[in-house]
């Protein structure tokens, strides 16, 4: 379970969140929609471990991010993430890419590393393609590479980032057919997306986040149909007529 | 021209062996300022302030102070500190090694800080400790790309080897003033001094192209 408490981020001066709160129970999918440079990035970056904040604490399984003692390289490897750029090694194959950190974190040896990296693969419809290199697939296949490196980890939660915002179109539901089978498994998933009928058929819950805080959160139905905030109406009509 | 040619080639060995100090001076100093350069250029892009502001202070003191001044200083002052003088081959050696690896450091560092910061989130966010990421993430990449500028230091370090001429290390641009002292064929021989430092240059610049155009085509 993934517990975030008033959370405060300061860059600088600028205040990026302004005491966030929420909660996301296993095997919950929850979205987070917005308008572009809400926070959304940095809350995913702090739930990660990957960003420090000032105020208020990340509890994961009991964990406490706020607390120094907190080994945040053991946070990361049981925390999935997806970038909305993929952010694959560009120097090592598809095969090295996924059996890096099962090699290096979770000190597998090379034929487990390896069964596991073809296993994952096949969960996303890659195995033909473990001896290419990143530059050799198309984005929509990078972006499935990149899900099945977070899930070879078996991460507790997977985090993503975007993922379909670099694509072009004809990919998009390449990378969300993907996404939908992880959460029919029941994975434990926090999306910041842009695709609107994904987190309208995929989540549990949705969360708009504006300007630093969750203006407004409850169940697809309830934020699409019968929003009630000014601002959530605003930026849904922006987002649904494109 | 019959007594040109008769001047080059008797003053030919002396500037070979000459030659060979040059490039002794500096294939060591780029060994050893490689080394220097890789370490300073690590600490430059670390976040450990200690660590960061050594590495500075070496870089903008090397860079900031003319190469001449290093060696007559290493030469003809460090002694009066440590109470020992360096051969002139020592200083010569000391003076490149230092002076290249302020250089190379700047290189490593670029080298680091191009490489998409996105690499180190990626690699972070699957539980790589820094140390890891720097090691089998980030130094693999910035290394294909540090490769030509390396090499084009090398160069540098080379043509910069006749300022040491001034602490008299025997090498080629000292053997041609020596030369010259004694025949006054100032012309010809610093012509030959000239194109020897360009033929090794040249080569130098031909084996650059050469990786440059092989790390294109990874
Ligand atoms: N590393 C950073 N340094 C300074 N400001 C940042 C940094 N990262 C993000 N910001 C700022 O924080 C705000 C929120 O950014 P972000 O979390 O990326 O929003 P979103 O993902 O919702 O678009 C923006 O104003 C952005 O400019
Ligand atoms: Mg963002």
């Amino acid at each position: 379970m993934i517990e975030v408490q008033n959370l405060h981020k300061r860059f600088g001066t600028l205040e990026v969140l302004k005491g966030v709160s929420m909660t996301v129970e296993d095997g919950e999918v929850v979205c987070l929609i917005g308008a572009s440079g809400g926070g959304k990035s940095t809350l995913l970056r702090c739930i990660n471990g990957l960003e420090s904040f000032q105020e208020g604490d990340i509890i994961i399984d009991g964990v406490h991010l706020a607390d120094p003692k907190t080994d945040l390289n053991a946070v990361r490897r049981e925390i999935g993430m997806v970038f909305q750029h993929f952010n694959l090694f560009p120097h090592l194959r598809v095969r090295e890419n996924i059996t890096l950190a099962l090699r290096k974190v979770r000190h597998l040896s090379a034929d487990e590393a390896n069964e596991e990296a073809m296993r994952q693969l096949q969960r996303v419809g890659l195995a033909e393609k473990i001896d290419a290199y990143p530059s050799q697939l198309s984005g929509g296949q990078q972006q499935r590479v990149a899900i099945a490196r977070a899930l070879a980890m078996h991460p507790k939660a997977m985090l993503f980032d975007e993922p379909t915002s670099a694509l072009d179109p004809e990919m998009v539901g390449e990378v969300l057919g993907v996404m939908r089978e992880l959460a029919a498994e029941g994975m434990t998933m926090v999306v910041v997306t842009h695709e609107m009928g994904f987190a309208r058929t995929v989540a549990d819950r949705i969360l708009f986040i504006h300007d630093g805080v969750i203006l407004e959160e409850g169940p697809p139905e309830a934020i699409f149909d019968h929003p009630r905030e000014v601002r959530t109406r605003e930026f849904l009509s922006k987002v649904l007529n494109v | 021209m019959g007594g040109t040619f008769q001047v080059i080639r008797e003053a030919m060995p002396q500037l070979l062996q000459g030659l060979s100090i040059t490039l002794e001076i500096s294939v060591i100093g780029l060994l050893l300022g490689g080394i220097l350069g890789i370490l300073f250029g690590l600490m430059r892009s670390s976040n450990n302030a200690v660590l960061k502001g050594i590495a500075t202070v070496y870089v903008e003191l090397i860079r900031g102070t003319p190469m001449m001044v290093q060696a007559i200083w290493l030469y003809f002052a460090l002694p009066q500190i440590v109470g020992f003088y360096f051969s002139t081959l020592q200083a010569s050696i000391i003076a490149i090694t230092i002076n290249a690896g302020a250089y190379i450091a700047e290189i490593v560092r670029s080298g680091v800080q191009s490489i998409d910061k996105g690499q180190v989130e990626a690699a972070r966010s699957l539980g790589l400790t820094g140390g890891q990421t720097m090691r089998y993430v980030v130094l693999p990449q910035a290394f294909r790309r540090i490769i030509p500028p390396l090499v084009n230091q090398f160069a540098i370090s080379l043509k910069d080897t006749s300022i040491l001429s001034v602490i008299g290390a025997g090498e080629v641009m000292r053997v041609g003033q020596i030369i010259v002292a004694n025949n006054f064929k100032a012309l010809q021989i610093y012509s030959t001094v000239a194109i020897l430092y360009l033929i090794i240059v040249e080569i130098i610049s031909i084996i650059s192209q050469r990786l440059e155009r092989r790390m294109r085509v990874d």
